[in-house]
């Protein structure tokens, strides 16, 4: 048995580094990180193409002697670049979230925190909004004809138009601060759950309404036993691309009201300032703070697919 | 002819449907008596409105004349009374629901006891022999058993009269022939009426106490046919037998009669 373990050892090695190999090349990990590597290399590229002019400019006025590896070095390197290179965003982030107590104006989560909570609010609201409306459009004709071109029509007018108008009447008649911004987030969101849900309260098959009507059920066990279960996999659809724009909204709803806080309201005090780092930083944030919010609605959607026994 | 022993009635009773291309007549003029405990097959081609007439007395459409009688009472009553069964040619049964669960929906709607929806749910499932598969999900099962699933969710709440529209129309031949030995067995059990909607000629006349020969343009009753075979036992073998096959003669030049009118 001992003698065997210095030869079996090496064996079980090579075997660990061939699984993983094979679960890279076989799992998403693999092409997710070639996609990455590409982005990021095609960013720095950017990055001194972008940044060179400013730079040469600046080594012309002061006289410096300049070499190419100056160039690129001095490109990653500016306070107030065109374009941030990767790490100079990262390190902001880090600096913004880690470095700083979250309780801080200068948090980057404090932010992030401002905005998710009116984004949830909004989304909460809108999300009801539109079932709703949904449910209303299902079961009265004088709604389906006369409600649905007022939804359409409702999200052909610019969210940047009407957003300070929302924000200015609810001031008028008292209502601040949370609230106003959530609505807007409502605006948009409710939308896709109404397309949704009309769709989603309308797939239950011809046979199965009969088979309803054949058991003389009433009009709330047709729809609590048969549209409502038939329709939950259009609500989490709909309700992905709810919670997306939700963030849209809150960011957009922050812009024009003069917020202090929130990562509209960084974005807004970058651009004023030129802190295009600061702006990067934030746009991600509000990036990954929508891959979460739509990963966690995901995640909802499989929990409950599973117990209503989707096919695995 | 109002009879207590008949379950359903239908005297003069036509169907037109409003189309955009003009009126279109389903059924025209439709005479007919079932006795409460018959097997009675509506057999015609596609168009003949077969189905139709088993949708008007499921109260799931409205004749435009005539007079239709469920159980003595008009089909809208008899619906709401929860009077019969009904069999889709599909199962239709809702996939967030596990066997068990399809089988009690009507029993929920119908506000049974929970005590009560479990022993019905074991004693259906055990008449279409389902019994082990009262925890799975639909797409769990074949076709077969869904349909069989279907019958016994039809089953549960123990209408008197069982309503089936080619209920085995999308299975396979061996599979059919199987559903319509114990379909006949069961019907033995229970004594209820059944009312059934087929285009094959020996389901018919394997199964049937009365055989309803329908055709087409517009759809009416070309022939009755009361089968002259036991009711109690019929192996499936009984289907080569002279009285049998006489019988699918008469149907046959039924089902030809009402083609060579055209």
């Amino acid at each position: 048995m001992t003698a065997s373990a210095p030869i079996a050892a090496p064996g079980s090695a090579s075997a660990t580094t061939g699984a993983v190999l094979r679960r890279l090349s076989e799992g998403n990990t693999l092409p997710v990180l070639i996609v990455v590597t590409a982005i990021v290399a095609i960013w720095y590229g950017f990055t001194i193409y972008l940044n060179a002019p400013w730079q040469i400019d600046t080594y012309q006025r002061t006289g410096a002697e300049w070499t190419a590896a100056d160039l690129v070095r001095d490109t990653m390197a500016q306070e107030r670049p065109v374009l941030p290179a990767p790490h100079q965003v990262v390190a902001e982030i880090w600096k913004t979230v880690v470095d700083v107590r979250p309780t801080s104006n200068r948090s980057l989560l404090k932010h992030a925190w401002i905005t998710l909570s009116s984004t949830l609010l909004g989304f909460a609201i809108g999300t009801a909004l539109g079932i709703l409306i949904a449910v209303g459009i299902v079961h009265n004709r004088a709604m389906d004809k006369s409600v649905m071109p007022w939804v359409i029509a409702s999200q052909t007018i610019p969210i940047l138009a009407i957003a300070p108008m929302i924000i200015v009447v609810l001031n008028a008649v008292g209502i601040s601060g949370l609230l106003p911004k959530a609505l807007i987030s409502t605006y948009l969101s409710f939308f896709p759950v109404v397309v949704g849900m009309v769709k989603g309260f309308k797939s239950p098959e011809a046979i199965q309404i009969d088979l309803m009507r054949t058991y003389n059920a009433s009009g709330p066990q047709t729809f609590w036993k048969l549209r409502w279960p038939s329709a939950l996999p259009y609500l989490f659809t709909s309700m992905k691309v709810a919670v997306a724009i939700s963030l849209v909204g809150a960011i957009v709803g922050e812009l024009p009201t003069g917020a202090v806080a929130g990562l509209g309201a960084r974005l807004l005090a970058g651009s004023y300032y030129g802190q295009t780092v600061q702006i990067w930083a934030a746009l991600f944030m509000a990036a990954a703070l929508a891959a979460v919010l739509v990963a966690l609605v995901g995640l909802v959607q499989r929990l409950v697919m599973h117990r209503m026994g989707a096919k695995p | 002819m109002h009879s207590a022993q008949n379950i359903v009635e239908a005297r003069n009773v036509s169907l037109t449907f409003e189309t955009n291309d003009g009126p279109v007549q389903a059924l025209s003029n439709v005479d007919l008596a079932v006795r409460r405990g018959e097997f009675v097959s509506f057999i015609g081609p596609s168009g003949c409105g077969k189905t139709t007439l088993l949708r008007l007395v499921a109260d799931l459409e409205q004749p435009t004349a005539g007079e239709l009688r469920v159980g003595g009472l008009s089909p809208e009553e008899a619906r709401k009374a929860r009077t019969y069964g009904y069999v889709f040619q599909a199962p239709g049964l809702f996939p967030w629901r596990t066997i068990e669960k399809n089988i009690a929906l009507p029993l929920e709607i119908m506000g049974y006891s929970a005590e009560e929806q479990k022993r019905r749910i074991a004693s259906t499932l055990e008449l279409v022999n389902l019994s082990g598969f009262a925890r799975k999900f639909p797409w769990q099962l074949s076709g077969g058993m869904q349909q069989r699933a279907s019958i016994a969710r039809a089953l549960s709440f123990d209408a008197d009269l069982l309503l089936m529209d080619e209920p085995f129309g999308a299975l396979d031949e061996i599979v059919r022939d199987h559903l319509n030995e114990q379909l006949l067995e069961l019907w033995a059990r229970t004594s209820k009426t059944i009312c059934f909607v087929t285009h094959s000629i020996p389901e018919a006349v394997y199964l049937s106490t009365l055989i309803v020969v329908m055709s087409p343009r517009p759809g009416r009753v070309t022939d009755i046919i009361e089968s002259p075979l036991p009711q109690e036992r019929r192996p499936l073998d009984i289907r080569e037998s002279p009285e049998f096959l006489e019988i699918a003669h008469r149907v046959r030049e039924g089902l030809r009669a009402g083609h060579s009118d055209e």
